[in-house]
């Protein structure tokens, strides 16, 4: 009984097939655009997350500059105090519960190898700055402490450097140029993709402070300072004892600001996390009204359908139809229309998902869940606006519906 | 006359509208009729004859007075009850053939037994039998846009007798065909009541339809005006 039913509204659909597709469109987009939203989102979110485990877990990262608001980085107009080799050295004498502390300088810098040439980013840092961000080595070894006294010209290249220069072929003992100076490749980093802004985190060359300071700054200052927790201790309960400390060596009273900030990579990971969230949940709202429109859409070409077929209602009544059967019938088809539509709005933003997943490198990341939530909803939409319409054909007068022209 | 009553009419009327517009389709009738009779209904247009035809095959009820179908006050039952006496006790044909457009033959046949739960096999099975009853062996698969009037109208017999019913109403069976297609309609109701015992009641205007039935009831007004038997109006 059921299946037959399901079996005529397939016909009546296809007998209009224009109209029924028009009427779609509603639940098309709507569904569409929710799925397509919560995918991208969820892949986003994901994203971010291995982002920030890239970045190195329970991370710290100290900048000089006045915090411009809360968790956000200093202006950067202000003429700031650089951070120095002295607070590096204060924090390593002073701070307990650091696994890892780093202090770092980069520049965009035009690299050559042979002809070749590709602007990186050239960072000056210590062996300390690999385990910082949780960076391990794929071949060769990290700078020595005698090569990081001395500035040696030596340097860690990552993967894009490499395939620039030497395609699969092995880098190690290379001498790539730098600016004015050269420096001999001692190991090659394990690749880590793009961060969530898009920016190549692979397109690096390291390369001992003191020979970067030296050949490339042209000045002894220091960008930020890489502070990792050990595994017992939270970033919310090191930040202050960073700050303390930082304050203690660069002489600022606890009665003024600081004139550095300390960002904590957790935080602004869940801070970015739950923007999109935030972002899903209004696209969703947007998303939701097309669906209200959808539904009213259906509503409206079963109003139409159970008046075109008010004959054919009368007849199925004179030879026997319960209301249930005529109520049954359209709420079906009203119910397969808006599947129809929800399958076929699941399928494009699926699609679109994909296409964003490519374009933006961030996981597809499908959910089942959400994918049978969208099945289940639309199916929902058909019942609840198919019902008045379907409830009017029900309650039709068998004699007015056979004198129906 | 042995047979049971089937239908009966008690000062049965049927009124439309309201005050002076008032109009009374039905005026106090009193009719009886018996399983296996073939009766044909005539009378002037507006006379009430398909007022009746509806409250006789539970479509309808009456505004006063009580219509008994095999004993049961139909006129009482609510809507549902009365689609289910259509669906098993009555089958209906009409002027217009009134059948689903874009739906073959077997599939129109089929229908009332939807409403029935019959499966699907056993479906097909029987619209087949009933197709060959009314001679449309052949057309099963035909929709009715591609049947004459007289084939549109022997799917029509088709679907009406698939369920086995007691009672056959028809409306005006031939009031769309030519003679010759009115007079092979209804040889193909005679035999079936002849052969099955089916009650037939049937409204016509043409004199020589009427010469098939074996009853005559006139209408006039909503009244029935006479009731012969066929010797008697022969
Ligand atoms: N739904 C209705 N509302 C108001 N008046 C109605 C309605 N149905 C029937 N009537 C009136 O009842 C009277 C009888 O109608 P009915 O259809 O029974 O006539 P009939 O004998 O079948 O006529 P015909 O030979 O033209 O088919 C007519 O005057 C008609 O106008
Ligand atoms: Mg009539």
């Amino acid at each position: 009984m059921i299946w037959e039913t399901v079996r005529l509204s397939l016909i009546s659909i296809r007998r209009n097939v224009l109209r029924s597709f028009l009427t779609l469109l509603g639940i098309v987009i709507g569904v569409a655009a929710v799925i397509a939203m919560l995918t991208i989102g969820s892949g986003t979110t994901e994203k971010v997350k291995t982002d920030i485990s890239k970045l190195g877990s329970n991370l710290l990262v100290v900048r000089s500059g006045r915090p411009a608001g809360p968790g956000g980085p200093g202006g950067l107009d202000q003429v700031t105090r650089p951070l120095a080799a002295k607070d590096v050295e204060a924090l390593v004498a002073h701070l307990s519960g650091a696994r890892a502390i780093a202090p770092a300088s980069q520049k965009q810098v035009r690299v050559i190898f042979g002809t070749e040439s590709l602007t990186s980013g050239v960072t000056g840092t210590d062996s300390a700055y690999l385990d910082a961000r949780d960076w391990n080595l794929v071949s060769g070894r990290p700078f020595s402490d005698s090569e990081t006294r001395a500035g040696a010209g030596v340097c860690l290249i990552g993967e894009t450097v490499r395939q620039q220069f030497f395609g699969a072929g092995d880098p190690e003992g290379e001498t790539i140029r730098i600016n004015r100076t050269s420096c001999r490749i001692i190991g090659l980093l394990e690749p880590k993709g793009y961060t969530g802004f898009g920016q190549d985190q692979d397109n690096v060359v390291l390369m001992p402070l003191a020979a970067y300071q030296r050949r490339i700054a042209g000045n002894r200052d220091i960008d930020n300072i890489y502070i990792a927790a050990d595994d017992r201790t939270p970033t919310t309960e090191l930040q202050p004892r960073v700050e303390d400390i930082l304050r203690d060596t660069r002489r600022i009273t606890p009665d003024r600001d600081p004139d550095f900030s300390i960002r904590d990579m957790t935080q602004i990971a869940d801070a970015m996390a739950s923007a999109t969230t935030t972002m899903t949940g209004m696209l969703g709202a947007v998303a939701g009204v097309s669906l209200l429109v959808g539904g009213i859409g259906i509503m409206n070409i079963m109003l139409v359908s159970v008046t075109e077929r008010t004959r054919e209602i009368g007849i199925r009544l004179a030879i026997g139809a319960h209301e249930n059967h005529i109520l049954i019938q359209f709420l079906v088809e009203a119910t397969v229309l808006s599947l129809l539509g929800g399958i076929i709005g699941i399928l494009i933003g699926l699609a679109i998902a994909g296409l964003a997943s490519v374009t933006l490198t961030i996981p597809f990341a499908p959910s089942p869940a959400v994918i049978l939530l969208a099945v289940g909803f639309s199916a929902l939409i058909g019942m609840v606006f198919g019902f008045f319409p379907a409830l009017r054909g029900a309650r039709l007068d068998p004699i007015d519906a056979l004198r129906h022209e | 006359m042995s047979a049971p009553l089937l239908i009966t009419f008690d000062k049965v009327w049927k009124s439309y509208g309201e005050g002076e517009a008032r109009v009374h389709a039905l005026a106090g009738v009193d009719l009886a009729i018996r399983r296996s009779e073939f009766v044909a209904i005539m009378g002037p247009s507006g006379s009430g004859k398909s007022t009746a035809m509806n409250i006789i095959g539970c479509l309808d009820t009456p505004t006063a007075g009580t219509y008994r179908f095999m004993g049961v006050d139909a006129g009482r039952l609510d809507r549902n009850r009365r689609a289910l006496l259509r669906n098993i006790y009555v089958g209906f044909v009409f002027q217009g053939y009134n059948l689903l457009p874009r739906t073959t033959a077997a599939e129109n046949v089929e229908l009332p037994l939807i409403y029935r739960g019959v499966s699907a096999r056993e479906r097909r099975e029987l619209a087949m039998q009933a197709l060959a009853q009314v001679g449309l062996v052949g057309r099963e698969h035909h929709t009715p846009a591609e049947l004459s009037g007289g084939q549109q109208q022997r799917v029509a017999i088709a679907r009406a007798i698939v369920t086995k019913p007691m009672l056959l109403v028809a409306d005006e069976p031939t009031g769309n065909l030519d003679t010759a297609r009115t007079h092979e309609i209804m040889e193909l109701l005679t035999r079936l009541n002849a052969e099955l015992g089916l009650t037939i009641v049937m409204v016509t205007h043409e004199a020589d339809v009427v010469g098939y039935a074996e009853r005559t009831v006139r209408f006039l007004d909503g009244r029935v005006a006479s009731d012969t038997a066929k010797a008697e109006a022969a």
